[in-house]
C-alpha cells in the first residue's frame, strides 16, 4: 500500500504496529497481575498505566514501593529508567518537531519504546514523507498499542492468576526488540553503534537506577557518529 | 502494604515527569534546527539504546537468576540473525520464539 494521505500514513502505521502487540499483552498483563499482588486496587492499577504508559518504569517504582524506599528514590529511579524517552525525543524531533504544539504533547504522551522504533525506522526509509503523512504514521503505530496497554493492564488486574512460567513471556520483550531493531543494520557505523551499546551495558550492569542504559546508550551513539565521520573522510580520501 | 497517599504521589510524579522527558525536545526544540554534530548522534539513538537495554536479559535473563540460559541466547541470536537477513520483523519475532519454545521444552 503506497502512503499518500495521512489517513493511509495512519492505516499503514496500524499495520506496522500490530506485531508488537504480541510483547504489550503479556506485559501490560503482568503488570496489572503485580500490582495488584503489592494491593493496589484495580483503579489505582488502571491509572498508574494509564497515566504513565511506561511498562519497565511502572514496574521499577511498584518494586520500590514494596521495598518500602523514599518516595523521591522511587520516582527518581523510575524517571531514570525511563530517561531514553528525552533521547527518543531528540530522536525524533528532526522528523516531527515543525507539527502543531497540540499533536507533538500528543506524540509525546503516546512516546513508548514500540511507537519510536516503528516510527523512526519508517521516517529513515522514506525521507520524502511529509510532515502530516509523519505524524499520521506515528498516531497508526501507537493506535493498537496503548490501548491494548491500558486494557491488559485491567485484565491482569481482574484475573490476578499467575501466568505459567513455561511460557517464558519474560522473553517476549528482547525478542520483540531484536526483531525490530535487525532490519536498522544497513551500516558499519549503526553495527559498531549497537556493539559498543551492547558491551558497555554489561560492563555497566551494576550502575545503579538503570544509568547502565543511560551510559551504554550515549557510547553507542558516540560509536556510531564518529564510525560515519570517519567513513565520510575515508571515502573523500579515495 | 503500599500507602494510598504515597502511591498517588508517585502515580502522577512519574506521569509528569514521564511527559516532561518524552515532550523534551520535540516541545521545546521543535521546529528550530539542532546542529549537525548532534543529528549525528542522534541517529544512532535507536540502535544503541534499544539492543543496550535488552543485552543483559539475553546475558544474564532474570528468569534463570542471572545465569546464561543456553535457550535464551540461541533464540535471541536466532531472531537477529533472520531480522538482519530478511529485514522483516515479524518473520525475525517468529523465528526467535519458535527456537525458544523448541529449546526450553527439549533442554
Amino acid at each position: 500500500m503506497a502512503i499518500t494521505t495521512p489517513k493511509s500514513a495512519f492505516l499503514r502505521g496500524l499495520a506496522d504496529g500490530l506485531p508488537f502487540l504480541l510483547v504489550v499483552i503479556p506485559f501490560a498483563t503482568l503488570f496489572g497481575i503485580l500490582a495488584t499482588e503489592a494491593g493496589l486496587s484495580v483503579l489505582e492499577t488502571l491509572t498508574f498505566s494509564v497515566v504513565v504508559i511506561a511498562g519497565a518504569a511502572q514496574l521499577t517504582a511498584l518494586q520500590l514501593l514494596q521495598e518500602n524506599a523514599p518516595t523521591a528514590v522511587v520516582i527518581a529511579s523510575a524517571l531514570a529508567v525511563n530517561l531514553r524517552m528525552a533521547m527518543y525525543s531528540a530522536s525524533l524531533t528532526p522528523y516531527i518537531g515543525k507539527a502543531p504544539l497540540w499533536q507533538r504533547a500528543l506524540a509525546a504522551y503516546l512516546m513508548v519504546d514500540q511507537s519510536y522504533v516503528v516510527a523512526v525506522s519508517k521516517f529513515e526509509q522514506s525521507p520524502t514523507m511529509t510532515l502530516p503523512q509523519r505524524m499520521g504514521y506515528f498516531f497508526g503505530a501507537v493506535a493498537s498499542v496503548a490501548p491494548t496497554w491500558y486494557g491488559f493492564t485491567l485484565v491482569g488486574a481482574l484475573v490476578g492468576s499467575q501466568v505459567p512460567e513455561s511460557w517464558a513471556l519474560d522473553f517476549a520483550l528482547p525478542i520483540t526488540f531484536l526483531a525490530m531493531i535487525a532490519p536498522m543494520f544497513r551500516t558499519m557505523a549503526h553495527v559498531i553503534a549497537a556493539l559498543v551499546a551492547v558491551v558497555v551495558s554489561l560492563l555497566c550492569a551494576d550502575v545503579p537506577y538503570s544509568l547502565g542504559l543511560i551510559i551504554a546508550g550515549s557510547a553507542g551513539m558516540m560509536a556510531g557518529a564518529q564510525t560515519e565521520l570517519w567513513v565520510a573522510r575515508r571515502a573523500l580520501r579515495t | 502494604m503500599i500507602d494510598t497517599a504515597i502511591l498517588w504521589i508517585v502515580i502522577i510524579a512519574l506521569g509528569m515527569g514521564s511527559f516532561m522527558l518524552r515532550f523534551s525536545f520535540l516541545g521545546f526544540v521543535g521546529a528550530r534546527n539542532m546542529p549537525a554534530w548532534l543529528l549525528r548522534h542522534l541517529r544512532y539513538t535507536a540502535v544503541a539504546i534499544l539492543p543496550a537495554l535488552v543485552a543483559p536479559q539475553v546475558f544474564w535473563p532474570a528468569a534463570t537468576d542471572g545465569q546464561l540460559d543456553p535457550a535464551r541466547l540461541a533464540a535471541a541470536a536466532v531472531t537477529l540473525s533472520v531480522g538482519v537477513m530478511t529485514k522483516n520483523a515479524v518473520a525475525a519475532i517468529l523465528a526467535g520464539a519458535g527456537v525458544l519454545f523448541a529449546l526450553l521444552n527439549l533442554l
